[in-house]
Parts: structure tokens; C-alpha cells; sequence
């Protein structure tokens, strides 16, 4: 990988340097680097499609896996499918994520298909960022499509943050909880210009005792769109909350619509959603600490994304 | 040392003519000394306090401030000059830590929590509860008036200026905050201009101001003002009798 490939690395998953445990780079559609341990194996996939198996042994504690993607070449359009399979007990980080660096007048496109089999009482944090830069005219294309199965017990807690250069995006998540199992998602997405966002997420809550939390922060900026569809569902004796919250400014436009579904007289389901600016107050009172107003303004931001 | 001459501010009335919030206000406060303004609501107290931080224009008349004429200065120039204004009523910060706020206001990005606690301690809040938390909805009235009040304490400004310091604080709180401006005073770097209606506050001051529509009713040394402010008060209700 060269300087700009790192740079990237860096925005995405924090890495300067190859990280602890398993890993698999994948840079400009190829595989560039790999690393396997006692208790992580990752398998590139037989059936000829583009992707990775990702094997977790049962029980397996206090384990990471990197599994970055960068795109450094413009005009590349990569779809790559991970499958995931996490044994039961075992407590992983996984950090995934998608950086592209585009010099050219072509579009760059990532789609990644991310399917996550988690064994009972297993537990996940999965981290995903999206970025994308570059001098070069070409769209920024993610499409990330996102799949969890919960087994009984089991839990994920999925950190999802597309910050900056993204020109368009369409992230689906669906994500199916066993009996006691717990989902929570945290979405960050920022927009700006002309760039797109769509996000639709739908969580299954389908046995008792399982739990679904979503909160989503937004800012949307110059001229872009943002749409959210959160959803949840509960089949069964189970608690649900979708909270949406967005900041909006300059011409841009944001549309929230958190759903809930109950079908089950003792699932509790609630929804908030708020849509507005910055309050007049907050960037008066950054002010009278000495900021001027796109300071104040930028300091809210970043607390509000933190 | 402040000096306020002539201040008018002015907005349209009903009748299409001008209604005067401050008409003709003339203040000077010596450097180091602790001020109290107090006076009726609606009288015209914030209004003064705002328009010495900028956060209104006057229509008319100077604030000098250190002897430089910040009257046309913006708020964030005038912050930078030495002026500081704990709002009545603070806004809450989504997202935003009480740490993050006082590292903005102390104006040190890397302030360790041990200086950011020293802050909390000081205005009564137990930092180690606090430190970590969002300056959200979360955080009852009386939370977040003390958090203002310790984002003004680190900025260490030249002029001080609180609004209502007492305002939804518990007892034990207000028994640490007079301490905190008594020591202030006392340490003497910053000059107090305190808006308040508690006797323990107006306590402390070497001079009081009294505002009343929009003008300065009174302005003396404490032990000059504070009994005819007590006078006042008693006999003036027509509907009070003694039992």
C-alpha cells in the first residue's frame, strides 16, 4: 500500500500500522494483505463470487479483525459479499469500513454486502466508516447492505459513521433478534453539497426478552439530501426504541420516518424523531467564550457527531 | 474599568413608536470591585448585562471597557477583550461533554479533568458525576445553571458578569457559590458584576446599583444602598397588613 492508501487506512479504521489479530486489506478490488490467528480464520470464498469468509471460534474472547476497504483507482466499481460467522460465547470487535480516494472524472463505487451469523450468547462491536476524498471530479459511490442474525442471547452493537466525501449513498440493515438477544445501532452521517443519503434499516425482534435500540445523529449541509427509514418490529415479549435526531442547514433537506410494528401484545415499541437548526443560543453563548461564529458552529457539530 | 455612558436601547413598540428597555443608563465600575445590580423585574437588568457582552446593539451611547471603546465590537471580540456573561437561562449542548465545554472556555483544548473538576467543585457540583456527561436534556435546570456558571469561573475574564447566579441552585450549591465570589473578590483580578435579588449576594458587594425602567434608580456603596433598598421593600405592598 502507498502513502494515500495509508492515509485512508488511517481515516477509516485508525490503523497506522497493521493492527493486532486478524486482518484482510483489500485494496483497489484485490486482496493486499491477510493474517489469520489460532481462533480467527478468514477464507477467501470458493463459490467464485468476490469476498470473505470470516470464522469465529466458539468462545473466543477479547479478539479484533480489521477487514478495511480502499479504493484508490477511479472508475472502479467493486461489489465484494463477507460472511461472518461468529461462534457461540465468543466476544469480537470488528472493524470494517470504506475509504475512497478519487483523482479521476470516473465514478468509484463500493457495495458491501456484509452477512453476520452470531452464535448464542456471542457478542459483536462492529465498526464501520464510510470517507471519501480526492482532487478528482468522479462520484464517491457506498452501498453497503448490512445482515445480522442474533441467536439466543446474542448481541451486537453496530457504530456506523459516514462523515465526509461520500457523494451518494444507500445503506440497508436488517438485523434479526433471538430471545434475549440485544441490537443497538448508532448512525452518524454528515452530508454536504450534493451528495445523497438513504438509510433503511429494519430490526426483527422476534423472540422474548430481545431488545432493539437505534440512534441516529445527522447533520445535512449545502444542498444535500438525507432520507432515514428506521423500523422497528416486535414479534414477541420485546423492547424497541428508534431515536432520530438531525440538524439542518443551508438549502439542504432531511426526511425522517421511524416506524414501529408491533405484533405482539407485549412487544413496547417507541419512536422519537426531531428535526431543526442550531438554536440561536448555543453558537451566541460559544461566542461569549471567545469563538467566532463558524467555530461555535463547527464546535456543535462535532459535539452533536461526537 | 468599566465605564457605561449614555446607554440607550430601544425597540419598536405597538404604537409604532420606540420603547426604551434602557433609556440613558450612565455606569462606571472601578477595576476589582464587586457590583450588584438589582432593581423590579422587566426593569431593564439583563438587557444592560446583554448589551455589555454584545449580545444586544444599543441605539445609542459607548461601553469602554479598560479604557478601549468596545461599543461596535462583536461578541466573540469583545470575549477576547476580557468580557464574560453567565446567561440566565444556558442553552444545552447535545453531544457536547461538560468537559468539552469548559476546555472551550478555559480555551485550553487538552484541559485535564483534574483543572475541568476544580471548576465543577467550585460552583458545588460533585465533578467526578459530572465531568463525563452531556450538557443535554438529561441535566436538570439547576445542573446546567451551575455548569454556566463554572464555564465563566474557567475563563478567568476580566470582567465577570452573572446573571441570576441564584436562579434554580439549591441551598448547599449557593452556600459554595457566594464562597466562590467572595474569593474571587477578594483574590481581586477580575472585576464582579452580579444581577441578583438574594440578600446573601447583595452581601458581598461593594457597591449596588439599583435599575428600574430602564434607568439607574440608584448606584452607591452597599452600606448606603442596601438599607433603603430594605425600606422599600417592607411597607410596599398596600395589600399587606400586619396580622
Amino acid at each position: 500500500m502507498d502513502k494515500t492508501e495509508w492515509k485512508i487506512l488511517k481515516e477509516i479504521a485508525e490503523l497506522e500500522k497493521t493492527p493486532q489479530g486478524a486482518y484482510n486489506f483489500r485494496v483497489n478490488g484485490a486482496l493486499d494483505d491477510r493474517k489469520v490467528t489460532a481462533n480467527i480464520d478468514i477464507r477467501s470464498k470458493e463459490d467464485g463470487k468476490p469476498g470473505i469468509d470470516i470464522i469465529v471460534k466458539p468462545g473466543t474472547k477479547k479478539e479484533s479483525v480489521h477487514i478495511p476497504v480502499v479504493l484508490s483507482m477511479s472508475g472502479l466499481t467493486d461489489v465484494v459479499y463477507n460472511d461472518f460467522y461468529i461462534g457461540e460465547g465468543a466476544d469480537v470487535d470488528i472493524v470494517a469500513g470504506c475509504g475512497i480516494h478519487n483523482t479521476g472524472c470516473e465514478t468509484s463505487q463500493h457495495d458491501g454486502i456484509h452477512v453476520f451469523h452470531i452464535g448464542k450468547n456471542a457478542k459483536v462491536r462492529y465498526v464501520e466508516r464510510h470517507y471519501g476524498e480526492g482532487p478528482g471530479t468522479g462520484e464517491n459511490i457506498l452501498n453497503p447492505r448490512t445482515e445480522v442474525y442474533l441467536e439466543e442471547g446474542a448481541s451486537i452493537t453496530m457504530e456506523m459513521t459516514q462523515i465526509k466525501g461520500v457523494d451518494s449513498t444507500i445503506r440497508d440493515t436488517v438485523v434479526e433478534v433471538g430471545p434475549g438477544g440485544e441490537c443497538v445501532i448508532n448512525e452518524k452521517l454528515l452530508t454536504d453539497g450534493k451528495q445523497r443519503a438513504e438509510s433503511n434499516m429494519e430490526i426483527i425482534l422476534k423472540g422474548d426478552d430481545a431488545t432493539g435500540r437505534v440512534v441516529s445523529r445527522s447533520v445535512a449541509k449545502g444542498d444535500s439530501i438525507q432520507v432515514f427509514r428506521p423500523c422497528v418490529t416486535g414479534q414477541a415479549k420485546c423492547f424497541g426504541h428508534v431515536q432520530c435526531d438531525s440538524i439542518i442547514m443551508d438549502e439542504a433537506k432531511i426526511k425522517s420516518i421511524p416506524a414501529i410494528d408491533a405484533q405482539d401484545l407485549d412487544a413496547q415499541l417507541i419512536h422519537e424523531a426531531a428535526i431543526g437548526r442550531i438554536a440561536g443560543d448555543q453558537i451566541l453563548k460559544l461566542m461569549t467564550l471567545g469563538l467566532t461564529e463558524e467555530e461555535a458552529e463547527e464546535k456543535i457539530l462535532e459535539g452533536f457527531l461526537n | 474599568m468599566l465605564e457605561i455612558s449614555h446607554l440607550r436601547y430601544d425597540v419598536p413598540a405597538e404604537d409604532g413608536g420606540e420603547l426604551g428597555i434602557l433609556r440613558d443608563v450612565s455606569l462606571t465600575v472601578d477595576d476589582g470591585k464587586l457590583v450588584v445590580i438589582t432593581g423590579p423585574n422587566g426593569g431593564g437588568k439583563t438587557t444592560l448585562a446583554k448589551t455589555i457582552m454584545g449580545l444586544n446593539q444599543p441605539t445609542g451611547g459607548s461601553i469602554r471597557w479598560n479604557g478601549r471603546d468596545i461599543t461596535g465590537l462583536s461578541i466573540t471580540d469583545r470575549a477576547r477583550a476580557g468580557v464574560s456573561y453567565g446567561f440566565q437561562q444556558p442553552p444545552r449542548f447535545k453531544g457536547m461533554r461538560v468537559r468539552d465545554l469548559i476546555a472551550l472556555a478555559a480555551g485550553k483544548e487538552d484541559l485535564t479533568p483534574g483543572e475541568g473538576c476544580q471548576y465543577l467543585t467550585q460552583v458545588g457540583l460533585c465533578a467526578d458525576d459530572y465531568i463525563e456527561r452531556e450538557v443535554d436534556a438529561s441535566l436538570s435546570g439547576g445542573e446546567v445553571k451551575r455548569i454556566e456558571i463554572a464555564t465563566i469561573l474557567a475563563r478567568k475574564a476580566g470582567l465577570m458578569i452573572f446573571d441570576e447566579p441564584e436562579a434554580g441552585i439549591d441551598l448547599w450549591s449557593f452556600a459554595k457559590l457566594t464562597e466562590t465570589f467572595e474569593r474571587i473578590h477578594r483574590q481581586g483580578d477580575s472585576t464582579l458584576l452580579i444581577i441578583s435579588h438574594q440578600e446573601r449576594i447583595i452581601q458581598l458587594a461593594d457597591e449596588i446599583v439599583v435599575i428600574e425602567k430602564g434607568e439607574v434608580a440608584k448606584h452607591g456603596p452597599k452600606e448606603e444602598i442596601f438599607p433603603q433598598i430594605m425600606a422599600r421593600t417592607l411597607p410596599g405592598c398596600g395589600y399587606m397588613k400586619e396580622a
